[in-house]
């Protein structure tokens, strides 16, 4: 029990990952989490204005079961699988960090400076988590995946398509922290 | 029902594992795209290489699935502008909210709702990609 409150190291993580993805096939689906914000749209019909979205959304509910699956995990692990722990940044990232202005780096899973309501209530705040947002939907569909589709799916089966796209992430992720990032706080 | 079930417990996995893997947590995607830990890229490399070596074995078994077909993976279209332009939008959202579309809905499990705006503008934004696809290059 000991092992499991602890944070797991990337070589147990890694591998679990890599299991959720092979169990998805073997049930004849395939991994890939970003789906499901085709499937809202299809399901609050944008299927009749935009043709993108004209599909039998039914066909996907398996995916949005596995969706409420990992919230369901997400809330058992959060509170019954984890001792209030601080997670491990490396010392460069904190103090990175708090010259940002960030307090309490790594005493939470999320920077209450970003994710607490009182940020969001503040413009700025607000602007982020949806320009955030919009910018991961968008991206992933164009992109034709994200993470769990291009990164583990895509590289698992050693398909250049998803090598160009995870450099494409990286592309965006490093512009974001290293040019905009130091504008924004 | 009984035929979503094991849907439900994948997700259930799925959602443990990346709670405790951190992850879901903004602050590790900060340090992973500042190259200043190991364990984003651990996690993301094992998993690879495990999957590698899942697929590799279950094609030499020829496996089926348990819908009866082989198992396979479905192929991407060839292409470079579209996975370039738009995982570079991906990853600027990705990296400006700590979160990729998993993780989204794991954290509202963690508890934290205010992960709910990023949600709706997610579906809003994959909205908009969808009505102006054709006017993009790809």
């Amino acid at each position: 029990m000991e092992y499991i409150l602890q944070p797991w190291p990337w070589y147990v993580s890694g591998p679990f990952i890599a299991i959720v993805m092979f169990l998805l096939l073997y049930f004849g689906r395939t991994f890939g989490m970003s789906s499901n914000l085709s499937t809202f749209c299809s399901i609050g019909g944008a299927g009749k204005r935009v043709k993108f979205f004209d599909f039998d959304w039914r066909q996907h509910q398996w995916n949005l079961i596995v969706v409420c699956g990992a919230i369901v995990g997400g809330y058992i692990a959060h509170n019954f699988l984890s001792n209030p722990i601080d997670i491990e940044l490396s010392q460069a990232a904190i103090t990175d960090l708090e010259k940002l202005g960030f307090h309490d780096v790594g005493k939470s899973l999320l920077p209450t400076e970003l994710f607490s309501w009182n940020a969001v209530v503040s413009l700025k705040g607000f602007l982020i988590l949806t320009i955030g947002g919009f910018l991961v939907g968008f991206g992933t569909r164009y992109a034709g995946g994200c993470t769990s589709g291009h990164a583990i799916t895509g590289l698992s089966s050693l398909q250049l398509p998803s090598l160009i796209a995870v450099i494409g992430f990286f592309i965006g992720g490093l512009i974001m922290i290293h040019l905009i990032y130091p504008i924004l706080f | 029902m009984g035929k979503y079930l094991k849907f439900f417990l994948v997700g259930i996995f799925f959602g443990i594992v990346l709670v405790k893997s951190e992850a879901v947590s903004w602050y590790r995607i900060f340090e992973m795209f500042k190259f200043q830990s190991f364990h984003m890229y651990g996690i993301i490399g094992s998993a690879v290489i495990t999957g590698i070596i899942l697929l590799l074995v279950s094609k030499q078994m020829k496996l089926k699935t348990t819908e009866g077909t082989y198992l396979r993976v479905p192929l991407k279209d060839k292409g470079l502008v579209r996975y370039i332009i738009g995982g570079s939008i991906f990853g600027l959202g990705w990296a400006l909210c700590g979160a990729c579309p998993g993780p989204m809905y794991i954290l509202v499990g963690t508890g934290v709702f205010t992960m709910l705006i990023v949600i709706i503008a997610a579906v809003f934004g994959t909205y908009v990609y969808g009505a102006i696809q054709s006017k993009l290059p790809h």
